[in-house]
C-alpha cells in the first residue's frame, strides 16, 4: 500500500520535473540509475545469502534458541540472529507474532526485532562505501547495545 | 563496460550463484529453497526500489547544496533533526536502499549527525513499518518500541558523531565523490 503512495510520488517528481526542465529530469533519471547500479553487485551478493540463511534456519530452530526461557543468553542469541539475518520487516514481524505465540519471549523478540532493523552485518560492505570503517562499526556496535538494553526495558515495560 | 569488468564487479554474486547451483544438485532441498528464496527477495527489491531512486535522483537534481546544507546541515539545530526524522521516517525499503540516500545528503553538505539520525529512522522508526508492527505484535509492543527507538537513534548518533575526529569527518565527505 505505502508502496503505491511511493510510486504516485515518484511518479509525480517526475511530471512535474519534466514540465519544468527535461534536460534536468534526464539527469535525474541517469542518476537514479546510478545509484542503483553502484550497489546492485553488494546487493544481490546479499540478497542470495540471505536466500541461503533462510533455507539453512527454519522459524523452528530459531524458536528453539530464543523461546522465554533462553533468558540472557537467548536475548543474546536472538540480538545475534537479528544481526545477521535481513528479513523485509513485514516477513519478520508476523514471524516475530509466531514466535511469540510458540514461547518465544518478549525479550528476546525485541532484541531480534531491534538488531534485525538496525545492524546490518551482511551489509557492512555497502555500509562502510558511505560512512567508512570506522562510522559504520561503531554504528552498527552501538546499535546492537541499544537492541540489548531495549530488550530489557521491554521486559521491565511490558 | 564491457563483459570483463561486468564480470569482475558481480564476480562475488556469480561465485555464490554456481555453489548454489551446485547445491541445488547435491541437496535438492536447500539449493532450491535458497534459490526460490533469494528469488522473492529480489522481487520484492525491484518492486520496492524504483521510486526510491527516481526521487533520489530528482533530490539530487533539483535540491541544491545551499537548501540542504540550510535544512540539515550544521548548525540547523532542532529543525535539522526533526526533517532528517520525517525524511527516514516517510521512507519504504530496507536500511540498504538508504546508503545511497545519505551519500546525496552528505554530498549536499548535511551534517553527519543528522544523516545518522536519518539511517536511524529509516532502519526503526517507519510509518508503514510501524503500523505494521502494530498490527502483529499490539499497539501497546509498537509504541513501547517506538519510545525506546527514538531514544535509541538520538543516543547512537550523538555518540558515534562525537567520536569521530575532524580529520575522520573530512575523509567521509571526501569519500562520496
Amino acid at each position: 500500500m505505502f508502496t503505491y503512495v511511493l510510486y504516485a510520488l515518484a511518479g509525480a517528481g517526475l511530471l512535474i520535473s519534466f514540465m519544468k526542465d527535461k534536460k534536468k529530469t534526464k539527469m535525474a533519471l541517469k542518476k537514479a540509475w546510478k545509484s542503483f547500479e553502484n550497489i546492485l553487485p553488494q546487493l544481490l551478493t546479499v540478497m542470495i545469502i540471505i536466500g541461503f540463511a533462510l533455507a539453512v534456519l527454519s522459524p523452528e530452530t530459531i524458536s528453539k534458541v530464543i523461546g522465554s526461557e533462553s533468558g540472557v543468553l537467548g536475548i543474546l542469541a536472538a540480538a545475534l540472529i537479528g544481526s545477521i539475518t535481513l528479513i523485509p520487516g513485514f516477513v519478520a514481524f508476523p514471524l516475530a507474532a509466531a514466535l511469540l505465540e510458540n514461547g518465544a519471549g518478549y525479550m528476546q523478540i525485541t532484541a531480534f526485532v531491534s538488531t534485525l532493523m538496525m545492524v546490518g552485518i551482511i551489509t557492512i560492505p555497502m555500509e562502510t562505501k558511505v560512512l567508512g570503517k570506522k562510522l559504520t562499526m561503531m554504528r552498527n556496535c552501538a546499535a546492537f547495545i541499544f537492541s540489548i538494553i531495549a530488550a530489557f526495558a521491554m521486559g521491565v515495560l511490558i | 563496460m564491457n563483459v570483463k569488468q561486468l564480470i569482475k564487479r558481480y564476480r562475488v554474486f556469480l561465485i555464490l550463484f554456481a555453489v548454489n547451483t551446485v547445491i541445488s544438485f547435491a541437496m535438492p532441498e536447500i539449493g532450491l529453497t535458497a534459490f526460490s528464496n533469494t528469488a522473492k527477495n529480489i522481487k520484492e527489491m525491484i518492486s520496492v526500489i524504483p521510486p526510491i531512486f527516481i526521487l533520489l535522483g530528482l533530490l539530487d537534481v533539483w535540491v541544491d547544496r545551499q537548501t540542504m546544507m540550510k535544512y540539515t546541515g550544521k548548525g540547523s539545530g532542532l529543525k535539522g533533526i526533526l526533517i532528517s526524522f520525517l525524511l527516514g521516517s516517510a521512507a519504504a525499503g530496507p536500511l540498504y536502499a538508504a546508503f545511497p540516500v545519505a551519500t546525496v545528503m552528505l554530498k549536499k553538505g548535511s551534517s553527519l549527525f543528522n544523516v545518522l539520525v536519518f539511517l536511524g529512522a529509516w532502519s526503526t522508526t517507519k510509518i508503514p513499518l510501524l503500523t505494521f508492527e502494530a498490527a502483529s505484535l499490539g499497539m501497546r509492543f509498537m509504541l513501547t518500541r517506538l519510545a525506546l527507538s527514538v531514544i535509541g537513534i538520538l543516543m547512537i548518533a550523538m555518540i558515534t558523531d562525537k567520536a569521530i575526529s575532524q580529520e575522520e569527518r573530512e575523509e567521509i565527505y571526501h569519500m562520496q565523490g
